[in-house]
């Protein structure tokens, strides 16, 4: 029952959140001086031809109109026309997707692959030369920019020794391994900064868990450290891991907007650069209610999650 | 004094007196375009190279150093100025449609990734780096009204401020004279930690040219143009991405030790 009224109420605030965050975001692109439909004519357009575009781009109706036209245009899944290509923002979007989130995707894997063995190793060896080893290098990780080590990831893996393409994107249409082969390096570079935040997360998580009275229990019973940290602490470290690792992708979404630059990925972020150049506000603004909403969903899943696993949750505000 | 605080607080104030420093003398002019001499590699007369204009690295470092910091600086200021009241207005009135008003607008900001926000920004009023300072200034607000309320809250709780009220002084007046210096510490920690950010915040902006334009030098600019000569002059890309490390790591060891340092219970606890 708890649970239910849980639901309810955060399924409440995420409506609201999208209902705000669409509102500000067209509100923020509404500022924008300057009318699309003279700036894709040109200044030499006739005014009949203008005043007949901007009926068909939707320009000519109220401000009010507009807004309930765009949000109820992207409920049922249409995101308006492209001003500079004239195609449907839903298809543009389609194909980018298909780059960004598979390689959000596999950065999150890389992530969570490096930092659970690593922290895993810290917290087993706390206060010694390895647990200070990996302290060191998360600091470092955490300062290293990704587009700066997408760029080093390039000079030695891709250019020195030819491992991996130094940039663009075959399509999946020309097999799976080329396309996992072109999304590493942007991969690696973007899991970087994550795995060292989850190395730091899982190292604490794990030595608050070997504190417990159950860990001693454990201990009691005649199992080594070893079995204890295995049984019974990593179980129980894997809550706030888990939270961390959700909250992540996320991140690694926005992130991919900067690394798709580095690598000439066709992901959403070269769509939205692109889109910006050409002043093409419809995708912009559309795409940015996209990734807007991945976000804010995905911190309601892991809110959710959260509390189906610790009950304690559901009842605080 | 731990060694990382030590270390941190070097670095950190290495960097700004190189930054501080160019303001009245870099080793060349920055702005000073030398074709025939484009692509020096580290050494000579010019200590650090020379960039595909002929620039010189070292100046061009020492000035981009500047602009960061600036940049992360005033973005910090506007995080700090706008999000401690909010946030202990918000504690002073927990509950009350303030606070709700308050941390509902921060769940909103929060909800636009940064870069998202600043490309948001820049799209409509175009790049530049007073945008860049406005969308991270804007993405510190909730920050710190955040770790504010959040460390105010458990104070009002406490009998110091039960015995100011009793004395009569009105919640405002609390917040400012009891609750504030109690929270210092904790936004001190908090302002290197958003300012190692902002530093990452605008050479990340910059790089994609959405920051500072040119020709004034920032480190993200650097790497930007450097992107293309990656293979010809690796010294392009190392030097302003090695200053970015070092800035940002010495800011977070500083930030780390200083929570230490502050926070005897905390380094307990962590350890």
């Amino acid at each position: 029952m708890a649970m239910q009224r849980y639901i309810l109420k955060r399924t409440g605030s995420l409506i609201l959140s999208l209902l705000v965050a669409s509102l500000v975001i067209f509100t923020v692109i509404e500022i924008v001086p300057g009318d699309p439909a003279s700036f894709m004519l040109g200044i030499n357009a006739q005014p009949e031809t203008l005043a007949a575009l901007r009926a068909e781009l939707g320009l000519d109706a109220s401000k009010v109109g507009r807004y309930f036209a765009w949000v109820g245009g992207m409920l049922t899944g249409d995101f308006g026309t492209s001003y500079t290509y004239r195609t449907p923002v839903t298809e543009m979007v389609a194909d980018r997707i298909g780059v960004s989130i598979p390689l959000a995707l596999y950065a999150l894997v890389l992530s969570v692959l490096i930092a659970l063995p690593a922290g895993l190793y810290a917290a087993s060896r706390r206060g010694q030369a390895g647990d200070l080893g990996v302290l060191g290098a998360t600091q470092m990780g955490v300062a290293i920019p990704n587009f700066w080590f997408a760029m080093m990831l390039v000079l030695v893996f891709a250019i020195h020794w030819r491992w991996f393409p130094a940039g663009g994107f075959p399509g999946w249409e020309q097999g799976f391994w080329a396309c996992v082969q072109a999304l590493t390096l942007p991969a690696i570079a973007l899991a970087l900064p994550q795995a060292a935040i989850l190395t730091r997360v899982m190292r604490s998580a794990l030595l608050e868990v070997l504190g417990e009275d159950f860990m001693r229990t454990a201990r009691a019973k005649g199992l080594s450290a070893r079995q204890t940290l295995w049984r019974h602490g990593l179980r129980n470290a894997m809550i706030p891991v888990l939270t961390i690792v959700g909250l992540q992708f996320s991140f690694l979404f926005a992130g991919t907007i900067i690394i798709e630059q580095v690598f000439y990925l066709p992901g959403l972020g070269r769509l939205i650069f692109q889109s910006i150049s050409a002043r093409d506000l419809i995708v912009v603004e559309s795409v940015v209610m996209l990734i807007v909403f991945g976000v804010i969903l995905i911190n309601f899943l892991v809110d959710l999650a959260y509390a189906a696993v610790d009950p304690r949750l559901r009842n605080r505000t | 004094m731990s060694r990382p605080l030590i270390l941190g607080a070097c670095l950190s104030a290495g960097f700004v007196a190189m930054a501080l420093l160019s303001l009245v003398w870099t080793p060349h002019d920055h702005t000073l375009l030398d074709i025939p001499g484009k692509l020096q590699t580290p050494g000579g007369t010019h200590l650090l190279g020379t960039d595909h204009l002929g620039r010189d690295i070292l100046s061009m470092v020492m000035v981009g150093t500047r602009t960061s910091i600036a940049v992360a600086l005033v973005a910090l200021v506007i995080g700090l100025c706008l999000g401690v009241p909010l946030g202990l207005a918000a504690a002073a009135r927990k509950g009350s449609w303030l606070d709700e008003t308050i941390m509902r607008g921060n769940d909103i900001i929060f909800a636009f990734p940064l870069l998202v926000m600043a490309i948001l920004i820049t799209a409509v009023f175009g790049p530049s780096a007073v945008n860049a300072i406005i969308a991270f200034g804007l993405f510190n607000i909730p920050v710190f009204a955040r770790v504010t309320r959040g460390a105010a809250l458990p104070l009002w709780e406490r009998e110091f401020i039960l015995a100011a009220r009793v004395a009569g002084k009105h919640a405002q007046r609390i917040s400012v004279e009891h609750i504030l210096p109690n929270v210092m510490n904790l936004l001190i920690v908090q302002s290197t930690i958003q300012f190692a950010l902002g530093i990452q915040v605008e050479a990340a902006l910059s790089f994609v040219g959405l920051g500072v334009q040119p020709p004034t030098p920032s480190l993200g600019r650097m790497l930007a143009d450097a992107q293309t000569l990656v293979t010809l002059a690796p010294h392009l890309a190392v030097v302003p991405g090695v200053a970015i490390i070092l800035i940002v790591l010495g800011l977070n060891l500083l930030g780390d030790g200083l929570r230490d340092a502050l926070d005897p219970r905390l380094r307990r606890r962590l350890a």
